[in-house]
């Protein structure tokens, strides 16, 4: 996963597999930024190939983290298999998703 | 086209440090089968859920094997039959999740089995001896059609891929 900071929002483009591998991983990278005060986010993943139910519970349980801290957790370029596994899981009725990168960093920043 | 006869089988550890070359064998098994780029993902997806069930569930405090089998079955569907001598599990009695309720509320008990059964075009489950064995049957090799919006309706007995191939031909 490579990351970036535009203004305060960090930004988090996920590639490959978000799964029994990754999402562990994934969830402790965004805790450590958490823990440095971090709280608005973006996650991209345009490059992801699939998320499992493990890496739809690291989403879940940073998303859960963030809210306790009046944070936000916007989600972009979720596309095939990842944007059909949010689908049927009915995760997209519970998250603020948008097409790019860009539309999100709009939509946080209008949030304020 | 389609009809060459493939048979693999891989016998590796149940632990996750090990899912890379499950899903590894599970990708070229499945391409060269004539399995489309997004019909491949979603395989690979139901098997990482089935056997990362298996790495955390079916051996408790123990070391055990996961073996696995790819291969066409006599009406040309391709099947993963995925194998552990660990505790009795049947995949097929876990509840659809409920999806109800706000972020905070949300639960994921039950989510990797949805998947797999959304993903593949039939699972089953039978108790073999001291085995749980696993298969999982993909049909359509382009893409999903025909797909059932209730991932738990089964096929009423028929081969599951008459629904997606009536006349029997071109697989």
């Amino acid at each position: 996963m490579d990351t970036e900071k535009v203004g305060d929002v960090r930004i988090v483009r996920l590639q490959g597999r978000l799964g029994e591998v990754s999402a562990p991983q994934f969830e402790e990278r965004m805790k450590a930024f958490i823990a440095q005060g971090e709280t608005r986010f973006v996650v991209h993943m345009e490059e992801l190939e699939y998320i499992s139910s493990a890496g739809l519970r690291s989403i879940l349980s940073t998303a859960k983290d963030l809210k306790e801290l009046k944070g936000a957790l916007y989600l972009s370029g979720l596309t095939g298999a990842v944007k059909e596994v949010f689908d049927i899981s009915h995760f997209s009725d519970i998250f603020k998703i948008y097409g790019s990168v860009s539309e999100a960093l709009e939509a946080i920043g209008d949030n304020e | 086209m389609n009809d060459t006869v493939i048979s693999e089988r891989l016998k590796i550890p149940a632990a996750i440090n090990r899912l890379d070359t499950v899903l590894d064998f599970v990708r070229t098994s499945a391409n060269r089968a004539g399995f489309s780029p997004r019909r491949i993902t979603d395989l690979v997806l139901a098997v990482e859920e089935a056997v990362g069930n298996i790495c955390r569930y079916a051996y408790p405090g123990g070391n055990g094997e996961i073996v696995i089998f790819c291969g066409n079955d006599s009406e040309g569907a391709f099947s993963i039959e995925i194998a552990d001598g660990g505790v009795p599990f049947d995949l097929l009695s876990v509840e659809k999740p409920v999806f109800e309720g706000s972020l905070s509320r949300r639960k994921t008990g039950g989510l990797g089995i949805y998947l797999i059964r959304h993903m593949v075009d039939e699972v089953r489950y039978r108790r073999e001896g001291q085995r749980n064995i696993i298969t999982l049957v993909m049909c359509d090799r382009a893409e999903r059609k025909g797909r059932s919006p209730d991932p738990r309706s089964g096929s009423g007995g028929k081969h599951p891929c008459d629904a997606h191939n009536p006349s029997g031909a071109g697989l």
